[in-house]
């Protein structure tokens, strides 16, 4: 017999308050940890989702819109720019990589991008990296119309195989009245890299420039063109030249950075919830307090039982501190894994909107820093029962029960 | 040397005009080693604040309680909590066993609360006071008879060499009456416990050879009586 088996015991006695605040501290738990943890590596992994790529030439405009429209696939583009721009970056020496993107069609609401097929891995040149594809499939050949799907479209729509044949619908948004005429054979499916690319269909550029019913001025226009950098520090020079020296051109660099200006432009929001998840996390600890300090009344005359056993008044309190700490760890324990449950469905939301997937085994300090204040929190909560029973009169409660 | 020794006890407490009440004015008390001694008195004569007192769960106003050669009364109460745990067995009116522990757990907890679990005593008390097919059973399905006697192996379960009982047989008709009193005593005689045992009623204080009428050791009783006349 020892402290936890009288734990234990008087648990047993009082289980259904037991499980109701067990249950609502793990789910305040689990919203802390969820809201805390989604927003964090959410932003992380946005920021490391570059595809490889450093930096992206566009349209006069927005850095944040070039970055979704381009690398995201998200948003509208800012503007075209010319097919001369993409020849003349493609021909600087600090330019390792250059990558010519044009949008317009989509195939279900999956965003179909004309580009070249340097935007493929080429075994030949391993270090400029790629979008690699499966096996069994090959790059779109330039001149004709040909398709390589995202591993996330490919598991989407339903029969889209390597050699199977789609017609694209016109604009970035799915409307089953617009189609094109022109038909697209799959050649390959890539590879998944849990990044935005896995929600694209990827083209020959020459087919989204001149796919019928789109503005013939626009034939040689780009919507930009994503660019690996030889060094770091071309990133300063390009920035000055285009953005400080130029009135044309947009450079958006560094990605990360501005990926994270669209987080902090939602901050105020992921303040909001936390404001909300601390307010559910202090109901759920003043629902242990009220939970084992109701349960002081019924339990008054057995503290007396073993107080005039001779249990001390510290022993007494140690046991109620001891069984409110193990409802803290239980309902710690078990918002791990509400959150858990609720980072599947967040992740699976994401993934589907963006194509960026999330870790359930993402590590965050507040993985261990949320279960541990709940459990300190719940302790503090015992105290005022724990006096209660400290001061229980041991002769007055010990007397028989008119 | 007696075992316990009272001397000069005195306990007040107030009363619902403000006022203070004597409940207990015990000049001298001894009970030796082994004893069986039965205190007679009426309801609301202050038997149980007396056992209370000598227990060291409730502290005296002034005066000395000595078990065993240890003023339990100078004692602060971690002391004398501990002090009860192992040299005092209580047993109660209304048994006082704890209703979500069975029998054994019950018996055990009184063992684990002076310092160590002795779970194979605990059986064999058990056992002795022929509850041994009822060790995890819980008190609410044991008749009364056999809840007073779980009690009874509670207070011995530490072999103390003092055990207080307080109107044991008060909720048992008087056929178990008869019964617990005398697995009370047969077991305390064969731990060589001393017992004092306070209770109103005459049949079972009748069977003891030494028992005393409260009132004529407890001065505040006769204080009370001359002042209501």
């Amino acid at each position: 017999m020892n402290i936890p088996f009288l734990v234990f015991k008087s648990i047993r006695q009082h289980w259904v308050s037991t499980l109701v605040t067990i249950i609502s501290l793990s789910l305040a738990t689990g919203l802390m940890l969820t809201v805390w943890i989604l927003q964090s590596q959410a932003q992380k992994v946005f920021a490391e989702s570059n595809s490889g790529f450093d930096a992206v030439l566009g349209a006069r405009g927005s850095k944040l819109q070039l970055v979704l429209n381009c690398l995201y696939h998200l948003e509208q583009s800012p503007g075209n720019i010319e097919w001369q721009d993409y020849l003349d970056i493609k021909k600087d020496k600090r330019i390792a990589k250059a990558i010519p993107l044009a949008v317009g069609d989509n195939l279900y609401g999956f965003r179909i991008v004309g580009t070249t097929t340097n935007v493929f891995y080429s075994p030949e040149n391993p270090k400029l990296g790629g979008f690699k594809i499966e096996k069994g499939g090959r790059p779109f050949s330039e001149s004709r119309m040909e398709a390589v799907v995202g591993s996330y479209v490919a598991q989407s729509v339903k029969g889209l195989k390597v050699g199977s044949t789609f017609r694209p619908y016109h604009g970035l948004r799915f409307d089953p009245n617009d189609q094109h005429s022109e038909v697209y054979v799959v050649t390959g499916i890539m590879e998944p890299t849990n990044s935005p690319a896995d929600r694209a269909i990827w083209i020959p550029i020459s087919g989204v420039q001149n796919m019928k019913g789109h503005a013939v001025e626009t034939s040689d226009q780009l919507s930009g063109v994503l660019l690996k950098l030889v060094s770091p520090t071309v990133g300063q020079m390009l920035d000055l030249q285009y953005n400080r020296q130029g009135n044309r051109l947009t450079l958006a660099w560094p990605v990360a950075s501005i990926v994270s200006e669209l987080f902090n432009k939602v901050s105020w929001f992921d303040r909001l919830l936390q404001g909300v998840a601390m307010l559910v996390g202090l109901v759920a600890v003043g629902s242990v307090l009220a939970s084992v300090y109701n349960s002081m009344n019924e339990r008054k005359r057995d503290i007396a039982i073993m107080r005039a056993l001779g249990a001390s008044r510290s022993k007494v309190v140690t046991q109620i501190l001891s069984e409110c700490g193990f409802i803290g760890i239980a309902g710690s324990l078990f918002g791990i894994i509400i959150y858990a449950l609720l980072m599947q469905v967040g992740s699976e939301i994401l993934r589907e909107k963006t194509g960026v997937v999330l870790s359930i085994a993402y590590f965050h300090p507040s993985l261990f820093i949320a279960p541990m204040s709940m459990t300190l929190a719940s302790i503090f909560a015992g105290i005022l029962p724990a006096m209660k029973a400290y001061r229980s009169p041991v002769a007055e409660n010990i007397l028989p029960i008119a | 040397m007696p075992l316990l020794t009272i001397k000069n006890l005195k306990k007040s407490f107030v009363d619902p005009a403000g006022g203070r009440k004597n409940v207990l004015d015990i000049p001298n008390l001894e009970v030796e080693p082994g004893q069986e001694l039965a205190i007679k008195g009426i309801s609301g004569s202050g038997k149980t604040t007396f056992l209370n007192v000598i227990s060291g769960i409730l502290k005296p106003d002034s005066g000395a309680v000595e078990i065993s050669g240890i003023s339990i009364s100078e004692l602060n109460e971690a002391k004398r909590d501990k002090f009860r745990a192992k040299n005092i067995g209580y047993i109660f009116q209304t048994f006082n066993l704890l209703q979500g522990f069975s029998a054994l757990e019950n018996v055990c907890l009184g063992s684990y609360l002076s310092g160590k679990t002795n779970k194979a005593r605990s059986i064999e008390l058990l056992k002795k006071v022929g509850l041994a097919d009822r060790l995890h059973y819980k008190p609410s399905a044991l008749s009364t008879g056999q809840q007073q006697r779980v009690a009874v192996a509670r207070a011995l379960v530490n072999n103390p060499p003092l055990v207080i009982a307080d109107e044991p047989t008060g909720n048992l008709d008087p056929d178990s009456a008869l019964n617990a009193l005398s697995i009370i005593r047969n077991q305390c005689r064969d731990e060589g416990a001393a017992l004092l045992l306070v209770s109103h009623d005459s049949r079972i204080l009748d069977l003891f050879s030494e028992n005393l009428d409260f009132a004529d050791i407890n001065l505040a009783i006769r204080e009370g009586k001359e002042k209501e006349k």
